[in-house]
């Protein structure tokens, strides 16, 4: 937590002088300084989660924003993260890859840290069609495999996007789920078959 | 590896003036919007069941109950000061005047000196004009299936005397356009586990989690959706929920720890999204999904 938020602190000042003010920072920091006072811990939801970390700080310094330079060097920070399978196998079971995509439980302060963490992918993707009920923030992904071609480079992309969706657009609205620890290896393989398999309903 | 993003950021924070004015290079990044689907017509099952459901409530208004609780707990001499609110609590529009109230509010308050929403300043009056300890009420602010606090149903009767009025929110006073500023800043925090901000999910038009809408908090048109209906009785649970509840739970769903009861961190962003719908007409308490 301290560690965290010294991070961004130290980030913070540099770059407040180095980008054009995209946003009031006068009001950004009183804003900070009412977030730290105002919340309180509850469940799993520890006062640690309100820290930034150097993603989160500069998407938020640049209204989601980033000059080129910066995004260049922290995607492929983040890239660097992501952790790939021993035996280098991407695709997994879709059949388990769809549950995890229609779960959206985890991370909130109802819910109980001791059960699995589900993907969400629902709520804000299509994806097979027989799921009507979807959400719109991220592109349609149905007919993935389909359109982009069940390879070994996009097995690739699509694993390295689940775990780190901030290694390919920083300020992405997706969470990054294996870097966040909601999803592990197994889980994103799955959902990896799930987008490209052949046999999947997205595919079909 | 933090180290590293943090090295590379300050050496690269130093040399931005120039940096900046380097040719653009592509930076790999999916087309996002081209491939974004259409917002679908059809409504599922939910959606159905609950336009049904309100179609049958709003012949009876359920927050009709909560409002008439709400008149006798207001008027009634009560707490350890034994005294009304209706003799003691200011609103903004004078002592014990309820009428009009509820749409100019978030306001600034000097007496407390804080920029309050409804129901902080009833929370305030309860605690500093009747005696009530803050503690006792924000131990359990909102309701529940087998639990309804006055809180609420003071709320619900103050938020009726305003039905049908234009939200006037004061933003021309210097002290709630500073919290109207800084509540548009906590909507744009992103932290947590998954980097959420409320932006990401009510920051842009016509955006759906699953099949529910999600109204554009920056915009007129969006903020009034956020606003309209509040405080609302709500189908799942069959409970009466104000708008500071709302806020909490949409902070639960951002993964975040939960706002502190009356704070200034919900009043702000309530300033913010109240005062984005300045001018619209507010339809009283409703039925909420
Ligand atoms: C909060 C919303 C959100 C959630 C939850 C989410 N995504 Fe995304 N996703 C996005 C957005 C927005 C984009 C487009 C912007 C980008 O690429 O970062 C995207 C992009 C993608 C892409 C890249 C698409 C392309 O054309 O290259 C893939 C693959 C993807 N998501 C898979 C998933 C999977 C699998 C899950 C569940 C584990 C998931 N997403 C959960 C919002 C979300
Ligand atoms: C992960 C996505 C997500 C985030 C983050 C989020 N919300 Fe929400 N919000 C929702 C959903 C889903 C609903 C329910 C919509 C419905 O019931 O139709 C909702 C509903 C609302 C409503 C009520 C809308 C109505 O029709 O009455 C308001 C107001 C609101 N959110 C404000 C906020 C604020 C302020 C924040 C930041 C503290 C926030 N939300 C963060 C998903 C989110």
């Amino acid at each position: 937590m301290t560690k965290k938020m010294i991070l961004a602190v130290a980030m913070a000042a540099p770059l407040m002088i180095a980008l054009p003010a995209a946003a009031d920072g006068d009001h950004r920091a009183k804003a900070i300084a009412v977030i730290k006072k105002d919340f309180q811990p509850r469940g799993q939801a520890g006062l640690d989660r309100l820290a930034e970390d150097g993603v989160q700080a500069i998407c938020n310094r640049t209204g989601n924003k980033p000059p080129d330079y910066i995004e260049k060097a922290m995607t492929a920070d983040q890239l660097a993260t992501v952790k790939y399978p021993a035996d280098g196998k991407l695709l997994g079971d879709w059949k388990e890859g769809e549950k995890i995509a229609q779960s959206g439980r985890g991370f909130t302060w109802t819910d109980n840290p001791g059960l699995p963490v589900g993907g969400n992918c629902y709520n804000c993707h299509k994806i097979a069609p027989k799921e009507t009920s979807f959400g719109t923030i991220g592109p349609s992904l149905y007919q993935f495999g389909k359109l982009r071609g069940n390879t070994a480079e996009t097995q690739k992309y699509a694993y390295s996007k689940i775990w780190n969706a901030k290694a390919f657009n920083l300020c992405s609205e997706m969470p990054r789920f294996g870097h966040a620890g909601a999803l592990n290896e197994k889980q994103v393989k799955d959902l990896v078959a799930l987008l490209l398999d052949p046999e999947s309903p997205v595919n079909k | 590896m933090k180290q590293n993003i943090i090295g590379a950021l300050c050496a690269l924070a130093v040399m931005g003036g120039a940096s900046a004015q380097s040719p653009k290079k592509p930076v790999a990044k999916p087309s996002t919007k081209a491939a974004a689907a259409p917002a679908a017509e059809e409504k599922d099952a939910a959606t159905l069941e609950f336009e049904k459901f309100r179609a049958e409530m709003e012949e009876s208004n359920p927050a009709e109950l909560f409002e008439m609780k709400g008149q006798e707990q207001w008027k009634a001499k009560r707490g350890p000061k034994n005294v009304s609110l209706a003799e003691s609590c200011d609103l903004g529009q004078g002592v014990g005047k309820v009428e009009g109230a509820y749409v100019k509010m978030p306001r600034y308050f000097a007496d407390a000196d804080a920029v309050m929403d409804a129901e902080r300043r009833i929370v305030w009056c309860m605690v500093e004009k009747q005696g009530f300890k803050f503690d006792d009420i924000a131990k359990q602010p909102f309701a529940n299936e087998t639990f309804t606090p006055d809180i609420t149903n003071l709320v619900t009767y103050v938020a009726t005397h305003s039905r049908n009025m234009k939200i006037a929110v004061p933003l021309d006073d210097p002290k709630v356009r500073d919290a109207y500023e800084v509540g548009k800043e906590i909507a744009a925090y992103r932290a947590g586990p998954y980097d959420f901000s409320c932006n990401t999910c009510h920051g842009t038009d016509g955006k759906r989690i699953r099949m529910q809408n999600l109204p554009n908090l920056s915009t007129p048109a969006g903020a009034i959706k956020g606003v309209q209906g509040w405080p609302g009785y709500r189908m799942t649970g069959g409970v009466m929920l104000t708008h500071q509840w709302r806020m909490g739970d949409c902070f639960r769903q951002q993964r975040f720890p939960q706002p502190k009861y009356a704070s200034d961190a919900v009043a702000y962003l309530l300033t913010y999204m109240i005062g984005t719908a300045n001018g619209q007409v507010y339809k009283g308490p409703g039925i909420k999904r």
